[in-house]
């Protein structure tokens, strides 16, 4: 079992009375957000800056046969009208949006901007700088294009067909990746299990809708040829070496600065085409460009998500042993790659971890990644894994109904055991560290199971239809360079850093290469760098963001800040601490070994008799150091860098609940309550550790029962605005209840496992799960999400 | 989304801002609330050369009780309606629908005659005024008139009134013992445009319908008095076969829309659905009372 409550034989470093490691500190942040003195991109007015818009394609596949800017350049205020064609003459070389970890995969060089086709509604095709974004808006509708219309590719079901157009001739065909799985033997599998049963799930497209929208200002200096990005994002180095390479200023040329991130959520870790045209478009004029995606060119341009259908096929036997898996998922892409990650992490996820919480030992998943004319789809919180749970355990269930068991006793005779690991998935991915069994019947006490289900029935009687959903999951998180990126030749570190220094004030600065978007990274960074250092959280200030004064890192995503970052700063902190140690024993003609750091101050380790505070430290490592021996020549600056060293993630677990409601006469679903218990190892701060699970519930409740990218049959999107493309709002969600099995990851000293996806993958799997229970009664099933009211009512055949 | 150029005028009284409707026609534009208006604009779905402010013109604005009518003026906010009092006794149907109506931000700015004027077809106030058989008055520099509701709503986004007139208020007979009223919508979320709606206003003596107003929005084009269903309940009491001849009859009354937010059969099951429960409940309310 997990060491949920501390023994006195499980007593680490983190439970000393001045660690701040398991507290719930308040982020320095949120006071500046709520105080209205955050400093988001759009906040940043440099002098004579211009802002920019875009025209972009009307269609979804269409040749450009002449553009005519003449009266856009000579509308009022105009600085710059730049086409496709006249950006790329200025980019080194296309976008090719591969990795070499993926065997096989196809994609068509892409520029900035579209230059003689335009491959999905929305592409740019024209940048305009003017001196207000209404003036350039004002412009763009004077730029004339010829369109010739080409035929559209908008059904992932038909791209490969033989009569379907193909949409880049140099592919030969639409396909863009193809991957299988197989391990055991699926079909002996099949034939010897007592019941086989299949069923096909439809996942609709949907996107990140940040609050904040994808925002930029490129700043060229021609006097000393520096370009310098303030951007809202979260891999600012990517960033830099993005905006160097395809502009060709050397990367130490750029800056690359995010300030507050008003929410990301994966979307804004990749290339868009009019940042680089922004930036182009600066370094044209000498000028500051400002660029802020309006809400509907969000919708048309950020990357979408998570267009798939899966086949899925489970074989169990009579007692609910589950023997084999076998799925087939068909991902609908965009019309490119996304560059530098990749559109096919999706597919690759979904193979990876669908059903990964069980102990079959038979798995097959086959992927085929298809182009269409659609904006490319990416990572977006999660990645996959709404799909591959989703899948996993709707089968899961299925299995308990022809079983007559209930979904608790199945997930729980088929779970990992706890004492089981290291061990393989049935995909074949190394896990350690788990808790399934642990979670497990902790959420069925959070829960109070029994009581729901007695509830339950007892309202049916009433002609109330409730349904109790179970979900459990595993999560890929904090990618190592065994992973995908970096492995694959793409310019993201896997490592990551802290640069910690004791100024001679005896305050802390901590640079860190993980980045903040409103989550509270830079606040646990603090936790953790006053608690390796011994200092009070308030004497250390942390800076991220900034690639000119943070260590190189590979910024947020896939739930690595703490898990990577977080160790970086506390072996870095460690460092500084044994340094501090060493000029203190010096000074105090004391060993080192019996001396400690606490609460800022330099004390004997044996029984905290002050010695010498840290203030006293700086002063006299910088500026009084005649006081020292020669041999002593304190940097009081260390960097740490910290990888994982065997795997590629650090996988973690956990599973959720879900009490719903169905009115079975409009299809109507009311969720009543939502309970998650996940182990993401040691938590830092676990207020903020509950409220990333929270909101990453919504996130995927949101896809699971909103949330979709409608388009039509030539690929046009029909609902661009926020009346028309709805997410949950804190009306029609329910409480969530949030606790933690804490098995720290044994990859690191600080333990932890990431946080930030638990909440959304397994979300839009456990609400499915209590829907189709509420309407078991009816023999009705629903496979399709989002879970639109109509949806319910075909299933109920209503309709 | 940022509006294309636009003149702004601030109109000092009606007959200001009704000269310059004479005056610019359809390249002008009355703003009240925004809430509609706004975001077309930014959109660059509607270019008016002009925008008449008509925000602090106060012949529009306030509630009061005329006689056995409600007087609500066109630049009364939704928020007023929502809190006012006199609304509350006299327009209980209003007061069921006005916190569906949106939002508290776009309850604060929006205005009950601005929603009658767009005449949105999921809007809550043109379906509630329309049961309770309102007038709207309408003033051009040539005068006043007055449009009975049952024949203002033309068509989406079409009314009776005039380009060279504005809507002034709206005359709404109160609601007199012994009828009730249910408002009833289905909004994916709690404020959004509705998928089917239905504003009910009836007389039940003794579980007998003696009169009924049943007006369907949302899934129309515009709000719509289901006559044939009305004539199916009239002088019935509400039973299984009264019920199963309404929603029959619904077919022919309504023509549901089918877009984004779901199909036309959807829609009338919805309706259907709305109807079923819309009558349960005033039968119950008039037996509460």
């Amino acid at each position: 079992m997990a060491n949920d409550i501390p023994t006195k034989a499980t007593l680490t470093p983190f439970d000393r009375p001045n660690s701040y490691v398991g507290r719930n500190l308040s982020r320095p942040g949120a006071r500046r957000a709520v105080a209205g003195r955050g400093t988001y991109t759009d906040d940043v007015v440099l002098p004579r800056m211009l802002h920019g818009a875009c025209v972009r394609s009307p269609y979804a596949h269409a040749k450009i046969v002449r553009i005519d800017t003449t009266a856009a350049r000579k509308a009022p205020g105009v600085a710059l009208v730049m086409t496709g064609a006249e950006l790329a003459k200025r980019c080194t070389a296309p976008w090719m949006g591969t990795l070499k970890v993926f065997e096989g995969m196809k994609s068509a060089p892409q520029y900035p901007m579209a230059v003689d086709r335009a491959c999905w509604q929305g592409e740019p095709v024209v940048f305009i700088a003017a001196r207000t974004r209404a003036e350039a808006e004002d412009a763009a509708e004077l730029v004339e294009v010829a369109w010739e219309e080409l035929p559209v590719v908008a059904e992932k079901k038909t791209a490969l067909d033989p009569k379907t157009p193909v949409l880049h001739a140099s592919l030969g065909d639409n396909l863009a990746f193809r991957k299988l799985i197989d391990t055991g033997d699926v079909e002996a599998a099949f034939k010897a299990a007592d019941h086989v049963i299949e069923e096909t799930f439809e996942f609709g497209r949907h996107t990140a809708v940040s609050l904040e929208p994808r925002s930029m200002i490129a700043d060229w200096n021609p006097a000393n040829e520096r370009l310098a990005v303030y951007i809202s994002n979260q891999v600012p180095h990517m960033m830099q070496y993005l905006f160097s390479r395809t502009l060709g200023v050397p990367e130490h040329n750029v800056r690359v600065v995010s300030h507050d991130v008003g929410g990301s959520f994966g979307m804004k870790i990749h290339s868009y085409g009019d940042e680089v045209a922004a930036c182009a478009a600066s370094m044209m004029l000498g000028r500051p460009v400002k660029f802020i995606a309006d809400r509907l060119e969000s919708f048309l341009t950020d990357i979408h998500a998570r267009e798939n259908t899966v086949r899925a096929k489970i074989g169990f036997n009579k007692d609910g042993t589950i023997t084999a898996f076998d799925i087939d998922d068909l991902s609908g892409i965009g019309a490119y790659s996304q560059y530098p990650r990749t559109s096919v992490f999706e597919a690759n996820q979904i193979l990876n971890i669908t059903a990964g919480p069980y102990k079959h030992p038979n798995y097959r998943a086959r992927a085929t990644v298809v182009y269409m004319n659609k904006v490319p789809t990416s990572q977006y919180r999660a990645v996959g894994h709404p799909i591959g749970i989703t899948v996993a355990e709707a089968l899961v269930d299925r299995a308990a109904e022809t079983l007559g068991m209930d979904p608790v006793e199945i997930r729980r005779r088929n779970v990992m055991e706890d004492n089981s690991y290291p061990r393989l998935t049935g995909s074949g991915i190394k896990v350690l560290d788990l808790s399934h069994q642990a979670c497990l019947e902790k959420l069925v006490r959070l829960m109070d199971y029994d009581a729901l289900r007695a509830e339950q029935a007892l309202l049916r009687n009433k002609g109330i239809w409730r349904g109790i959903g179970i979900a459990a999951f595993i999560k890929g998180t904090a990618p190592g360079p065994q992973g995908l990126y970096g492995a694959g030749g793409a310019p993201i570190a896997a490592q990551d850093a802290c640069t910690i220094k004791l100024e001679p004030s005896g305050n802390v600065i901590c640079a860190v290469g993980v980045s903040e978007q409103g989550q509270g990274v830079d606040t646990v960074m603090q936790q953790i760098a006053a608690t390796g250092l011994g200092v009070p959280f308030e004497s250390v200030r942390v800076i991220s963001g900034d690639t000119e004064t943070t260590p190189y890192g590979g910024g947020t995503y896939a739930s690595r800040a703490t898990a990577i970052g977080g160790e970086a700063t506390y072996q870095a902190a460690r460092k500084l601490r044994a340094e501090i140690l060493v000029i203190a024993g010096a000074l105090l003609q004391s060993d080192p070994k019996v001396l400690d750091i606490r609460n800022g101050v330099v004390v004997d380790a044996a029984n905290g008799t002050l010695r010498i505070p840290l203030s006293e430290i700086g002063r006299i490592g910088h500026f009084q150091l005649g006081e020292l021996p020669n041999d002593v020549q304190p940097t009081l600056s260390v960097t740490h860098r910290y990888r994982l060293l065997d795997l590629p993630y650090i996988f973690t677990n956990g599973i959720h609940g879900a009490y719903v409601e169905v009115d079975v006469d409009t299809g109507f679903i009311r969720h009543l309550k939502h309970w998650v218990v996940e182990d993401c190892g040691r938590i830092i701060n676990p207020q903020l550790a509950d409220e990333q699970v929270r909101g990453g519930a919504v996130q995927g409740l949101g896809g699971a029962l909103y949330e979709h990218c409608i388009y039509d049959e030539n690929a046009q999107l029909q609902n661009g605005t926020l009346a028309d493309y709805i997410i949950p709002m804190a009306v029609e969600m329910p409480d969530i209840v949030v606790d933690h099995v804490q098995t720290p990851t044994g990859q690191s000293e600080l333990g932890a496992k990431g946080a930030g996806e638990s909440g959304t993958g397994a979300a839009p799997g456990v609400i499915m799960g209590a829907v189709n229970d509420a309407l078991r009664p009816f023999g009705a099933r629903v496979t399709i999400q989002p879970m639109t009211p109509e949806v319910v009512l075909q299933a109920l055949g209503k309709l | 989304m940022k509006a294309p150029k636009f003149s702004y005028v601030r109109a000092e009284s009606v007959d200001h801002a009704l000269a310059l409707l004479d005056q610019h026609g359809d390249e002008a534009r009355i703003l009240a609330g925004g809430q509609s208006l706004m975001p077309t604009l930014n959109m660059r779905l509607s270019r008016p050369q002009l925008l008449i402010d008509i925000n602090r013109l106060d012949a529009l604005k306030g509630i009061a009780l005329q006689g056995d009518r409600v007087r609500i003026g066109a630049l009364a906010r939704h928020v007023e309606v929502l809190n006012s009092p006199v609304v509350a006794k006299n327009l209980p149907l209003i007061a069921e629908a006005m916190p569906h109506v949106a939002h508290v931000a776009v309850r604060n700015r929006g205005t009950f005659g601005g929603s009658v004027a767009l005449a949105d077809p999921a809007a809550e106030m043109p379906a509630c005024a329309l049961a309770l058989g309102a007038t709207f008055v309408v003033q051009s520099s040539k005068g006043r008139r007055e449009i009975a509701a049952d024949s203002y709503f033309k068509g989406l986004y079409e009314t009776a009134r005039a380009v060279n007139e504005i809507l002034v208020e709206a005359l709404i007979p109160v609601e007199k013992p012994g009828t009730v009223s249910v408002f009833l919508e289905l909004a994916r979320r709690h404020g959004d445009f509705a998928m089917a709606g239905l504003a009910c206003h009836a007389r039940i003596d003794k579980g007998v319908i003696a009169e009924a107003r049943l007006v369907y929005f949302a899934s129309e084009v515009r709000p719509t008095l289901a006559t044939r269903a009305i004539a199916a309940i009239k002088g019935k009491p509400w039973n299984d076969a009264t019920r199963d001849a309404a929603l029959a009859a619904l077919a022919d009354d309504l023509d549901p829309m089918t877009n984004l937010h779901g199909s036309a059969a959807m829609k009338l099951h919805l309706q259907r659905v709305l109807t079923r429960r819309a009558i349960d409940q005033a039968v119950a309310r008039a037996r509460a009372a």
